[in-house]
Order: C-alpha cells, then sequence, then structure tokens
C-alpha cells in the first residue's frame, strides 16, 4: 500500500505547533523554576537538618523519582480535585506536577553541588570571619551554582521533553498540537516527520545556549 | 476503600502487563544497547556516525512522540506490528539509545594501559573484551543501567495512552467504574514505587558487591 | 627468512613513525642478539618508548622493517608484493613471543597476582589450569611474591605490582622482554626489588630491551647502551664507551641533566 507526503494540511495549521512549542518551552521553564526553589530549600534542609528531615526529603525524592510521572499527573489533574473539592485548568494542574517532579531531581542536583564545594573554600571563609549564614550566601551558594551549571541545563532540555505530557490533559503544547493534526487529517508521517525534529533541534538549541552561558560563569 | 481492594485483582492482570513489557523491553535493549555500544567503542571508522546519530536522535526526542510515531506511522508503510509489538519496539528503540551512553561510558572510562596490557600478552579481541574489559566495564555498567530500568518501568507506563491495558491504564478502568480517584491513583503510585525501588536496591547492592575493584 | 644469522632475535631496519606532522622515529637500524641486554636511554620525546612499542605493535610504524625471530612484526606479504597490516589473530601470535614490562604496571585489577599470570598462559598458550597455575606460581615466587599469589593489585605495593607485571611477561617465556620505563613510576625506595629482579634474569641469559633514566642500572646490567635523540640512534656502544661520552655534545649534555636530577 503505497502513501503520498502532504504537507498541506500541516503547513496550514503549522501555528498550532509553532505555538505549541512556545508552551512547551514556557512549561518547562516555569516547572524548573519552581523545581529548583523547591529542590534548593529540600537540599539545605537536607544537607542542615537532622535524621527525621533527612528521611522526609529522602522519602520525597525517592517516591517522585520512582513513580511515573504520566501517573503524577493524572494523580495531580483527576484526583487531587476529588479530594480537595475544588478545580484547577489543566495547564494549572501540569505546572504544579512537572514542578513537584523537577523538584525531586533538584534535591539530589543541589545536594551533590553543596557537597563537590571544596572545603578549602569554606574554610577560607571561616578564616575571614563569615558566620555560617554568610559562608551559606556568599560562599557555597555561588560557588554551587557554577558546580551544577551543566545538571541544570540537561535537566532542563530533559523537562522539555517531558512537558510533552502535557498532552494527556489537553494542554495544547506541542505534541498536542501534532495530535490534533492527526485526527484532523491523518497526516500521521507528515506530522511527527516535522514534529520530531521540532524537539530535537530545539532540545539542541536550548543545549548549546545554556553552554554559553555556562562558559560565562565556569569554575576553573 | 472497598472499591480499591474488590478491584485489586484486576489491578493484577495491569501489573503483569506492566511487568511483561517492561522485562521484554530491558531484554531486547540491553542487546541492542551493548552490541552498538561496543561497537560504536571499538567498531570501524563507517559505524561510528550511524550510532551516533541513531543514539542522539532517540535521546533527543520525547519517548511519547516515538511511541505516537511507531504506533500510527508504521502500519501506513506496510509494516503492521501488533499494538503490543509497536510499542515494545519503540520502547525497546529508545532504552537501547541510553544504553549504548552507558556502555561507552563505562568502557571508556578504562584506562587504556589495560587494554595494551591484554595486547601485549597476546589476547584477541573478543579475549580482551571477555576477560580483560568486560569485568571492569560492568562496575561502571550497573548503576545507570538500572536506572536505565527503572525509567524503562516508568515508561511503560505510556503504553496506556494506546490502549494496552497495563497497571495505568487499569488503573484509569477502575477510577471509570468506581469513581474514586485518589486512592486508587496511591495505590497505583505505590505499586510502581515498589518494583522501582526494589530494582534501585539491587542496583545498590550490586555496586557494593563489585567495589572492590579499586581504580 | 628464519631465525638464522646466530640468534638474531631483532632486527629493525630503516623504522620511520610521523604522530601527525611530528616525525618521532627518524631511520632507526637495530640488531639485538640473544641474550643482549639493550638499554635505550635519552630525552623525552627522542622516541625512546615509540621505538619499544612498534616492536610489539602497540603502535603501527609507518616505514621500515621489524622482524621478531625473523618474522616481520607489522606487515604481511600479500600478492603483488604490496604489504598488508596485519590482522588481531596475527598480532595475537606475534605479541605472545615478546614481553612488556609497563611504566604504570597495568595489572588487571580485577584478578589476583597468580590469575594475573595465568591469563596470557590460559588463554593465548592454550595450557591447563592446573599447568597455568604451576607457572604462575613459579614464576611468582622467583620474584619474590611467594606470599601473594591470592592478593589483588589493589593489596599490593607500587614495587609489588611492577614484579607481578614482570612475571606477567616472562611467564610466556618470550623471545625478548620489553621493558618501558618500569621503574619511573615507583618511590624510590621500591626501584632496588625491581632492578635486582631484572638483573637476575638477564643473568639467566633473558634478552631485553630496555628504557630507562636509572643509569646505574644501565651501567652494570646493558650489554650495550643506544642514545636515542630525534628519533635516530645517535651513539651506541658498551656502557663504558657511551657513559664517558667523549666528544657527543648532545649525550654529554642529556648526562649531566640527570646528573643533576639525582643529587
Amino acid at each position: 500500500m503505497t502513501y503520498h507526503l502532504n504537507y498541506d494540511f500541516i503547513w496550514r495549521h503549522f501555528s498550532k505547533l509553532s505555538w505549541g512549542l512556545v508552551l512547551s518551552l514556557e512549561l518547562a521553564f516555569v516547572s524548573i523554576l519552581i523545581g529548583m526553589a523547591i529542590g534548593l530549600s529540600l537540599a539545605l534542609a537536607y544537607t542542615g537538618g537532622r535524621g527525621f528531615v533527612r528521611r522526609a526529603v529522602a522519602g520525597y525524592v525517592e517516591f517522585i523519582r520512582n513513580v511515573p510521572l504520566l501517573l503524577l499527573v493524572y494523580l495531580v489533574f483527576y484526583g487531587v480535585p476529588s479530594v480537595g473539592g475544588f478545580a484547577y485548568d489543566a495547564t494549572e494542574s501540569f505546572v504544579i506536577t512537572l514542578s513537584v517532579y523537577a523538584g525531586a531531581t533538584m534535591v539530589e542536583v543541589f545536594r551533590a553541588g553543596l557537597a563537590a564545594v571544596p572545603r578549602g573554600l569554606i574554610d577560607a571563609g571561616k578564616a575571614i570571619g563569615l558566620t555560617g549564614w554568610q559562608r551559606l550566601i556568599w560562599v557555597r551558594l555561588p560557588t554551587m551554582f557554577r558546580i551544577v551549571l551543566p545538571s541544570l541545563s540537561n535537566a532542563f532540555v530533559s523537562l522539555f521533553k517531558d512537558t510533552s505530557l502535557a498532552s494527556v490533559i489537553a494542554v495544547p503544547e506541542l505534541t498536542y498540537g501534532a495530535q490534533w493534526i492527526n485526527t484532523n487529517s491523518f497526516r500521521v508521517i507528515e506530522v511527527w516527520s516535522v514534529v520530531a525534529p521540532m524537539y530535537l533541534v530545539t532540545g539542541y538549541v536550548l543545549l548549546f545556549l545554556l553552554q554559553r552561558l555556562e562558559r560565562r560563569f565556569t569554575v576553573h | 476503600m472497598l472499591y480499591a481492594i474488590q478491584s485489586l485483582p484486576f489491578l493484577w492482570k495491569g501489573l503483569l502487563i506492566t511487568l511483561e513489557v517492561s522485562a521484554l523491553v530491558v531484554f531486547l535493549s540491553l542487546i541492542a544497547g551493548v552490541i552498538l555500544g561496543v561497537g560504536i567503542v571499538y567498531g570501524p571508522r563507517w559505524l561510528y556516525w550511524p550510532i551516533r546519530i541513531y543514539s542522539d536522535f532517540l535521546r533527543g526526542i520525547p519517548l511519547l512522540v516515538l511511541i505516537f510515531f511507531i504506533y500510527y506511522a508504521l502500519p501506513l508503510i506496510g509494516l503492521n506490528f501488533t499494538n503490543i509489538m509497536s510499542v515494545v519496539v519503540a520502547l525497546s528503540a529508545f532504552e537501547s539509545a541510553h544504553i549504548i551512553e552507558v556502555v561507552r561510558g563505562a568502557i571508556q572510562s578504562i584506562h587504556r594501559g589495560q587494554n595494551e596490557a591484554a595486547k601485549a600478552i597476546g589476547l584477541r579481541f573478543t579475549q580482551r573484551l571477555l576477560y580483560v574489559i568486560a569485568p571492569q566495564a560492568i562496575r561502571r555498567f550497573l548503576p545507570p543501567w538500572i536506572n536505565a530500568v527503572v525509567d524503562t518501568v516508568k515508561g511503560s507506563a505510556l503504553v496506556s495512552l494506546v490502549g494496552i491495558v497495563d497497571l495505568t491504564l487499569a488503573i484509569q478502568q477502575v477510577i471509570g467504574r468506581t469513581y474514586v480517584p485518589m486512592p486508587l491513583y496511591i495505590l497505583g503510585a505505590i505499586m510502581y514505587f515498589v518494583i522501582n525501588y526494589i530494582l534501585s536496591s539491587a542496583s545498590r547492592v550490586l555496586e557494593a558487591r563489585f567495589a572492590y575493584i579499586r581504580e | 627468512m628464519g631465525a638464522s644469522s646466530s640468534s638474531l632475535v631483532v632486527q629493525i631496519r630503516g623504522l620511520r613513525k610521523s604522530f601527525g606532522v611530528n616525525r618521532v622515529l627518524d631511520g632507526v637500524d637495530l640488531d639485538v642478539r640473544k641474550g643482549e641486554v639493550v638499554v635505550v636511554i635519552g630525552p623525552s620525546g627522542s622516541g625512546k618508548t615509540t621505538l619499544l612499542r612498534c616492536i610489539n605493535l602497540l603502535e603501527t610504524y609507518d616505514e621500515g622493517s621489524i622482524q621478531v625471530d625473523g618474522v616481520e612484526v607489522g606487515f604481511h606479504d600479500a600478492p603483488g608484493g604490496v604489504r598488508q597490516p596485519r590482522g588481531d589473530r596475527e598480532l595475537s601470535h606475534i605479541r605472545a613471543d615478546i614481553g612488556m614490562v609497563f611504566q604504570l604496571f597495568n595489572l588487571f585489577p580485577h584478578l589476583t597476582a597468580r590469575e594475573n599470570v595465568m591469563l596470557g598462559l590460559r588463554k593465548v598458550r592454550g595450557l591447563h589450569v592446573a599447568e597455568a597455575k604451576r607457572i604462575a606460581e613459579q614464576w611468582l615466587t622467583r620474584v619474590g611474591l611467594a606470599d601473594k599469589f591470592d592478593s589483588l593489585p589493589s593489596h599490593l605495593s607500587g614495587g609489588q605490582q611492577q614484579r607481578v607485571g614482570i612475571a606477567r611477561a616472562v611467564a610466556m617465556d618470550p623471545k625478548v622482554l620489553l621493558l618501558d620505563e618500569i621503574t619511573s613510576a615507583l618511590d624510590p625506595e621500591l626501584v632496588g626489588e625491581v632492578l635486582t629482579v631484572v638483573q637476575e634474569l638477564a643473568k639467566d641469559g633473558m634478552t631485553m630491551i630496555v628504557v630507562t633514566h636509572e643509569m646505574t642500572f644501565a651501567r652494570d646490567v646493558a650489554t650495550r647502551i643506544l642514545f636515542m635523540d630525534g628519533g635516530r640512534i645517535q651513539i651506541q656502544g658498551t656502557p663504558r664507551e657511551v657513559l664517558s661520552a667523549t666528544g657527543h655534545e648532545r649525550l654529554k649534555a642529556f648526562l649531566a641533566r640527570i646528573e643533576m636530577m639525582h643529587h
């Protein structure tokens, strides 16, 4: 059975894809910001905290990292409103889900980053009389951020790809746009042959830009 | 709560499907990943770029996109896979790309002097790989590979979107009948968690077992 | 061809090799007879390590010929008189008869001392486990490690590891032993135990080509010393001839630098 390629429908409705891509990027961006906030606070709590704090943080991280993102998306979108009595729209729900998901990764990234700050720097801070808090803000955090930049870049690109799951709750990002074109035109090969490269190229561009950013901040 | 307990047998069937799909994918992706990984490190020049492109492409697109593409597009070009075959192919290809990178990293982390010493006593290529390189590479290979296995189990949840009744879809269907989403989602999350937690613990044990090889 | 001409073990003619634009070996000729201990000295970058590594084809060579026991190491003759690089299987046979000991030891960390020595005996020489074990233990005892058969490399000192490395190489009964700066990575107090082993091997008639910075060792053990610089052998002769270095500027400068390092 032969199949004739026809991209008309796709070009006519390309805005669904281009705007979908923009939304995907926005979702990823907001989620990583919130995720970093969650991750940093929990990493600090873990590093400075006692037994039960550490276990709680570890519990959160282990739970999120071992459960499929899809299930989490459903849980937050369908499950939570049913016990909470409120409703939110799909996009809000997805951002919450992805932020919590990103947060778990970020805890690990920041925890490892903090541990990687060279002892010598901390000692130098002590030697010039900085207090614990001052050392945290002026020495440890800035150094940690430079160290974790590569991990942050990779996490961001990863999250960008994970936004494709928002399509299952009808958030109009890139994959949803592709599905829409699919159901309305059956031009399956054409649409994926456009959308897959869109993800691929965007990923590379993001990595490239983030690496340029990294170079301005490198540690050594 | 009662509904949740009553639906357990049905969820159990879904869990079995999840495990079967995952096991099959782990097996296929391991074979493909190791062969291609060894190929990209030790193979002839002309093998490098095809494998590299394969690996970079599959790691650069979302798993969902790959599953949809293979599931919907392949029949159109005449390849009539069953539902399960399509998703297994998609998942295996996706994971194999990650395993190629894990293999590559593990082999390249071994000091080149090891390969030279092996050559110097006259070992042939397959012998060098089997008796010198692989035993050392395994240690670097196992933790990230178990990670990939955990990702496979998590990724298997996506098969629910093309109609395969795995644990995730089973949960959806039970919720559709009983209208109690939260307890069931939590139950499902716990079930996935237990599987993956056992796997990651196995990873820690294996790591410790091979730790006697100090650099 | 064949191992004629009174036990000529290694014969090198017109050896040339470049790494990119860098000409590392620029026309080396060398004959090594059975039982000789040839020591190669020279500044870094002079090509001495590359020379050694070409002999057992850890590096390929561009021009010239290296014959070990009459067999061309890097190439075989194809129809039409063109020479073809040797494949993995052929190299395996050739390398089995050439032993090498490395500067960084390169012991297999996942195998015990005994297993390190046995690996080649079992998989390349095809010996049975019991026979390989016997030979391995015999050689490990010869190098003074009779109580370390079951030790892993990570539990051995540098000197001990290097002696295992030597045992691993000689257990294969090679025609020639290549020693690549085998004491350079050792703490000074461990160097002696390794050099003693090498000296005994030399006394027992092992043919050796040694690259080293240890001048005392060179003087005591070498039957011949080669000074290499700029990819060529500049001077060769008996230890006394070479080390007194009359009339050769670069050699004199090199020896002076070595002297300074040791004081």
